[in-house]
C-alpha cells in the first residue's frame, strides 16, 4: 500500500484514500478539493483529456507545496495525488486534502495548494476536442493561463 | 553526455522528450537555442528550466550527466 502523501498515480483517485492520509487526532476540519474533468470551456466541448507530467520533479514540488502549508499554517497536514494519462469528462484529476485543528486554515490552506500547483508543478494538460487537440498552457492557449509560467519569486 | 527532457508542446514538435547532447561547459540559455535551431521549437522561450529535477537559470553552467528539463507553462491541476 502506497502512503506517499504527495504522489503521481495513472490509477484513478479515491479521495477517501487521500482523506485517510491526513486524518489524525488532532485533527477538527479535513478539507477536500477534487479537481474534475470539465466537459465544456468557453463553448468547446472536451472530449477527454491527457496529462503528462515530469514525474519526479512534479512529486517534489507537491511536497514543497505541502512544506510550504506546514509553514503558513503550522498544525496542518496535507496530502495531495494529481492523475496522469488519459481522464475522462467528470474524472477526478486531482485531489488535495488538508487537515487542522481548526477549519479556517484547513479551507485556506486548502486553496493555497491548488493555487501553486498551478504555477510551479510540471504537470501538463491536452485538450481533445472534435477538431483537434491543443497542449494548454502553450503559446496559443498562453492569454488563458498568464499565471502558468512561474516567476522567480514563486520558486523559493 | 547531457541528457535533454522536452515536455509537452515541445516534444510533440521534436518528435521526441529525450535528447542527448555532448554539451558540457554549455549554458542552459545556450542549449535552449541550439535546440530552438534544431528542432525548431516554437514556445523553448517561454520555457522554465530545470536541472536535475531543481529550477535553475538560464545562466547555469551544464555539466556531464545533467538533466536538463524545458518545463512549459504548467497547466495541472
Amino acid at each position: 500500500m502506497n502512503q506517499s502523501l504527495f504522489e503521481l498515480t495513472e490509477k484513478p483517485i479515491s479521495a477517501e484514500e487521500t482523506a485517510n492520509k491526513v486524518a489524525n487526532r488532532n485533527a477538527g476540519a479535513i478539507t477536500l478539493f477534487i479537481g474534475t474533468v470539465r466537459e465544456m470551456t468557453n463553448g468547446k466541448r472536451t472530449l477527454f483529456l491527457e496529462y503528462q507530467a515530469y514525474k519526479p520533479m512534479a512529486e517534489k514540488m507537491l511536497a514543497q507545496i505541502g512544506k510550504e502549508l506546514s509553514e503558513k499554517w503550522p498544525g496542518t497536514a496535507a496530502a495531495i495525488t494529481h492523475r496522469t494519462g488519459r481522464l475522462e469528462i467528470s474524472e477526478a484529476a486531482v485531489v488535495i486534502a488538508v487537515s487542522s485543528p481548526h477549519r479556517k486554515a484547513a479551507y485556506e490552506a486548502n486553496e493555497y495548494a491548488i493555487e501553486r500547483i498551478k504555477e510551479i508543478v510540471p504537470i501538463w494538460k491536452k485538450e481533445h476536442w472534435d477538431d483537434g487537440t491543443e497542449w494548454i498552457g502553450n503559446q496559443l492557449q498562453t492569454e488563458s493561463y498568464p499565471e502558468g509560467k512561474p516567476g522567480k519569486g514563486e520558486l523559493a | 553526455m547531457i541528457t535533454i527532457l522536452l515536455f509537452a508542446h515541445l516534444g510533440d514538435q521534436a518528435g521526441k522528450s529525450t535528447v542527448q547532447m555532448q554539451a558540457a561547459g554549455m549554458t542552459a540559455g545556450e542549449m535552449k537555442e541550439s535546440l530552438s535551431e534544431t528542432y525548431k521549437l516554437k514556445g523553448i522561450y517561454t520555457a522554465m528550466i530545470a536541472v536535475n529535477e531543481e529550477f535553475a537559470d538560464e545562466s547555469t553552467v551544464l555539466k556531464d550527466g545533467d538533466t536538463v528539463a524545458f518545463i512549459p507553462p504548467v497547466s495541472g491541476g
